[in-house]
Order: structure tokens, then C-alpha cells, then sequence
């Protein structure tokens, strides 16, 4: 079997979730080299997508910005803000990767503080930049992050971007467009969806190397099960050859 | 005929504050007297912020972060010691270390701070924001593109669908209603109208006709919605080749106040067809500020004792520098060393 990282082992979990033919907004980092990767293997037609206004470029190498130069590299167009929000909201964004400091088990994402004193915050993160927008209204919602029990919390002490919210109908009694919301969570040790009822994380695949207690104990919450659990498909030769030498050569996010 | 009152009811609001007033008729009365002359505007960047850029004002920039960021401009705003400023936090990044660095703001809608997305957190803009010394109203990127554009718009909010349920948009100065059409909820953004924006462009006239290439992300809404437009430039083009080309057109001259040419406007940062970010240079200015001392130097050095933008390019490598992060813009620096 092939020898990979975790970073590696999410990406490619997260590229074969990329149809071809969709739409996908994406950040910088792992997103990026998942949507570049599902790009070179299964979906030659995923249109990328960029919050500052790049569409469809053709990436040469992994951005440092959402809008860099290189998120407009040979593109499609040269847009705006409103433009991709707009395009988002109006239901044509498929999918979406987003980060926090902290998720909770409905996935609602914690980016913005530490710390009850809004005006004076323990901790100051960047805030939501276009993660709500795009958590609001993508189709469907993924996290791909490193799995502990400090990050994994019950509730979020603040949500920035909306997961599904307080479980079961909240989402939709809220306001936000229906139908959409966080829809895999791929971690280095599972992958975990949302039961369709209460909203609830819950696993449904679990990594090469890893145990069912192991998914369990490094989450600050009660998981859910999977009436069928499986294991995560490893990665393979041809998708670690394209991700090594052709996505992330100089190693900026495989090598984290 | 008994008309029965249509109202829309404001079902919850947020706590944040708003630091602009959205009224459209006042904002009318502040444009009925702006010049629609094709004047020259053309002047130091030194002027421009003097004459439009005052304490207390509320300051836009355009960019993202730093992408086509007036840098320049944000330079010169710390070495003229402005203060109490009120700032737009749309997906700022180094534009907002900078300041916060000059400790210019004090009240902010936040949409994007403190990060410099891949290469880091900004210690000083943090510890600002960790301060208490900043009053903050919460947004998101979105959000206050849509409230410049309703700016834009001449109307006082735009409904959007997002951050509702959300504790984003409980610290924020957002208004949900119920549409009247659909009975659907809808959070309205309240427009904001800067006192004073900078914008850095490609390529200007003296009378503040401008062309931006590549993304535009928010910039040619918000040079409708300011009440005050600086325009920074790459380069300072002939009217001509804006009456040859109309097509091309992002900013017409009307909106415009000031015109400064500013030749790597955007340096450390990356304007797009003409260079690329310096990376080292922006993990120096991360490193630095790790150490008060050694930042202090370091400001003293790249702001404070500079007397223009072509002294701080001059300090980090000058325009050898600048041509080998043009060649990396155009991918052609394989071969360049």
C-alpha cells in the first residue's frame, strides 16, 4: 500500500467529493490542492472559484491569496465580490470548503473569538472574510481539518458561519436558503456526514490506521454512527503522483 | 379607498453599531455638490491624504488585502499620524497590519482583519484588536460589499441571505425582515458611505479616469459609494486612451477627487499584469513584529523616515527587486536568476 500523511489522505478524500461539472469556491491551502487535484483525475470540468472574483483560471501553483494573480491564472473572468456571492446565492455553487478554530456537531464554525468580551476578545481570529457567504450558500459545505477534542467542541463559543445551525429544522426556520449546508467533514482519522433527521455529525468512514475509539476520543462530542461504517479508501499511486508532482510540488500543504 | 398599511417589520437586529449614516437623501445633498468637472487632479500622494483623509473620518480601501491595495497610500495615512479613524475591514490584510501598526483606527466593521490568510496572523494587528481600544461591528466580506454597493446603488440597505441564525450577524448592525413578496426572511444591509476612499488602479488620467485589470473584488462599487475618491496609479495614461477605448473604463473622472501617480502603489503586495507579492519582505514585516523593539526600528525605517514610496522600494531592493517580481507575476523567472 502507498505511504502517505494525513494532509494528503483528506485532500484526495476531499477531490473524489468534487464532481465533474460542479462548481466549487475555494480558499487557499488544502482546499485549493483538492479542488486542483479532483481537476487532473476525476473532474477535468470542476469550475474553481475564488470570493475576490477569479473564475475558472487554470492554476498554475497553489495561490498565497484568494486573490493573487494566480486565481485569475489564463481564467475565464476577472470578477468581483458580488459577482461570485451573487452566483452563490443565486444557487449555483455547488460546493465549498471552510475552516474554523473550532466546530461543533451541527458543524457550525467558529472563526471570529476567544472570549466572552466581544469589544475586548481573549483571542481575536480573522472573522468570517467570505466563509459565512459562502457556508450560507453553497449547495454543500465541507471541513477537511486536523481532528482533536479542543477543536471538535460541543457548541462553538461563537458562530461565524452557519452549519446546521441548532440541528433538525433550525437551519430552514432561519432564513437561509433551504436545501443547503455542511455536508462532509473529513478529518485525518474519518470522514463524518450529518444524520438526515437531527442534524448530527456522525461517522461514516474511518481512516487506515485509525479505531472507531480513537475517531471518539479525539472529539469533544458524542458522535453519531453510520448504520454502516466503513473504511476510508486510501489514496492511490496515481492520485499521490499527481498531488506530489503536479499540485504541490514545493510540498507548501502536503508538507504541513 | 381604505389602503391597508404594507409595513415591514424589523424582526431582530444586531448589536453592532453603525459608524456610517445610510441615508440616501443625505447622501444626495453631499453629491449635488461634488465637481463633475474634467479638472485636473493631479498631485503629490502627500496632498491627496492631507487635503482629504482628516481624523475621524471613515476610510475604504479597495484591493484585497494584498492584491492591488493601495499601500502607498496606506504608508503615508501612518506617517501623517492620522488617528481615530473609522475602517472598512473588507478583506484586509497587510493594508490593515499597517494600520493598526499606526494605531489610525478606532472603530471597525470587520469583515476579513488581523489575518494575512496564507502566510499568518499579524501579532500587532491582533493585539490592537485585543485591545479594547477598537469598537467593532461584525460583517462579512460579502456584507460590506453589499452594503457599497447599495452606496453605489443611491439606496440605504440591499437585502442579502446570509449570517442569519448566526452570531455574526448578532454583533453586526444588520436588520432581518420577511420579504413582502414571498414571506422568505432577508437580512438588509445598511449602505455605507465612506467620508474617504483610496483605490490604486493600472493606469489613470489626471482627472481621475481609471482602468483596473484583473479582479475588481468590491472596488469599482465602492468608488461610487465614497463621498471622497483618491485614485493612486501605476502609471498616468493620456485621456485618450480612454476616449479610444471607453469599453475599458472602471472609474469615470466625476467620481474621482485625487490623482497620484504611485509606480509600485501596491508593493509588498502583488498588483495584478505587473508584479508579484514580495513574500520575504511580508514574512519580515510577520517576524519583526514579534518584537516590539525591533518593530519600532523597523517602522522607523520603512515609514517613518521615508519621505515617499520610492525611498521604502529603494530600502528593500529597489527596482532590481521590483523587475525580478514582475518576472515572478509573469511566471518568466525560471531562468531570471
Amino acid at each position: 500500500m502507498a505511504d502517505y500523511n494525513a494532509m494528503e489522505i483528506m485532500i484526495c478524500s476531499a477531490a473524489r467529493e468534487l464532481e465533474d461539472g460542479s462548481t466549487v469556491g475555494v480558499g487557499t491551502g488544502s482546499p485549493c490542492a483538492a479542488a486542483m487535484l479532483a481537476q487532473k483525475t476525476g473532474s477535468p470540468n470542476l469550475t474553481i472559484m475564488f470570493e475576490a472574483g477569479g473564475i475558472a483560471p487554470q492554476l498554475p501553483e497553489m495561490p498565497i491569496s484568494v486573490g493573487d494573480s494566480r486565481t485569475t491564472w489564463r481564467a475565464i473572468m476577472a470578477g468581483g465580490m458580488c459577482e461570485i456571492m451573487e452566483t452563490a446565492c443565486r444557487g449555483m455553487l455547488d460546493y465549498t470548503f471552510l475552516g474554523g478554530a473550532q466546530i461543533d456537531m451541527y458543524g457550525n464554525l467558529n472563526s471570529t473569538r476567544v472570549g466572552d468580551d466581544h469589544q475586548k476578545p481573549k483571542v481575536r481570529f480573522p472573522g468570517s472574510g467570505g466563509a459565512n457567504d459562502f457556508g450560507s450558500f453553497a449547495w454543500r459545505m465541507m471541513v477537511m481539518t486536523l481532528q482533536d477534542a479542543k477543536r471538535f467542541v460541543e457548541r462553538v463559543s461563537y458562530i461565524t458561519t452557519p452549519g446546521w445551525l441548532e440541528g433538525g429544522d433550525s437551519r430552514a426556520k432561519s432564513g437561509l436558503p433551504l436545501n443547503a449546508g455542511p455536508y462532509k467533514i473529513i478529518t485525518n482519522m474519518a470522514v463524518m456526514d450529518f444524520e438526515p433527521e437531527s442534524k448530527r455529525m456522525r461517522i461514516i468512514s474511518i481512516n487506515h490506521g485509525y479505531s472507531e475509539k480513537d475517531v471518539l476520543d479525539n472529539c469533544g462530542f458524542e458522535l453519531l454512527k453510520a448504520p454502516r461504517i466503513s473504511e476510508t479508501s486510501p489514496p492511490t499511486d496515481e492520485e499521490l503522483r499527481i498531488l506530489r508532482d503536479e499540485v504541490d510540488p514545493f510540498k507548501i500543504v502536503i508538507g504541513r | 379607498m381604505r389602503r391597508r398599511e404594507a409595513r415591514m417589520e424589523v424582526l431582530e437586529q444586531g448589536i453592532g453599531r453603525l459608524f456610517t449614516d445610510p441615508d440616501a437623501d443625505k447622501a444626495r445633498e453631499f453629491f449635488r455638490k461634488k465637481s463633475r468637472r474634467m479638472e485636473n487632479k493631479f498631485m503629490t500622494l502627500k496632498d491627496a491624504i492631507a487635503k482629504y483623509v482628516h481624523d475621524g473620518d471613515y476610510l475604504a480601501i479597495g484591493g484585497f488585502g494584498a492584491t492591488r491595495s493601495p499601500i502607498a497610500a496606506c504608508h503615508e495615512i501612518v506617517r501623517q499620524g492620522r488617528k481615530k479613524l473609522g475602517f472598512c475591514g473588507h478583506a484586509v490584510t497587510h493594508d490593515f497590519q499597517i494600520l493598526a501598526a499606526g494605531k489610525c483606527f478606532n472603530r471597525l466593521d470587520v469583515g476579513y482583519i488581523v489575518g494575512l490568510e496564507a502566510r499568518g496572523l499579524s501579532m500587532v494587528a491582533r493585539k490592537h484588536m485585543e485591545s479594547g481600544e477598537v469598537e467593532v461591528t461584525e460583517w462579512t466580506n460579502y456584507c460590506l460589499s453589499a452594503r457599497i454597493k447599495a452606496a453605489a446603488m443611491g439606496v440605504s440597505f440591499v437585502p442579502i441571505r446570509n449570517i442569519m441564525g448566526t452570531d455574526t450577524f448578532k454583533y453586526s448592525g444588520a436588520k432581518k425582515i420577511k420579504c413582502p413578496f414571498t414571506g422568505q426572511y432577508y437580512v438588509l444591509m445598511p449602505a455605507l458611505y465612506p467620508d474617504v476612499s483610496v483605490i490604486h488602479v493600472h493606469e489613470a488620467d489626471i482627472y481621475g479616469n481609471s482602468r483596473i485589470r484583473g479582479i475588481t473584488i468590491s472596488d469599482l462599487d465602492l468608488a461610487r459609494a465614497s463621498k471622497h475618491l483618491i485614485i493612486t496609479t501605476e502609471r498616468i495614461v493620456s485621456t485618450e486612451t480612454f476616449r479610444n477605448e471607453p469599453t475599458y473604463t472602471s472609474i469615470p473622472f466625476y467620481l474621482a477627487d485625487a490623482v497620484c501617480e504611485v509606480p509600485f502603489g501596491s508593493y509588498p503586495g502583488n498588483m495584478p499584469y505587473e508584479y508579484f507579492s514580495d513574500e520575504e519582505h511580508l514574512g519580515e514585516w510577520l517576524q519583526t513584529e514579534k518584537d516590539a523593539g525591533a518593530f519600532e526600528k523597523f517602522l522607523e525605517k520603512n515609514i517613518y523616515s521615508c519621505e515617499t514610496h520610492f525611498d521604502y522600494i529603494r530600502k528593500n531592493g529597489g527596482i532590481e527587486r521590483m523587475f525580478k517580481l514582475r518576472a515572478k507575476e509573469l511566471r518568466v523567472d525560471n531562468n531570471a536568476e
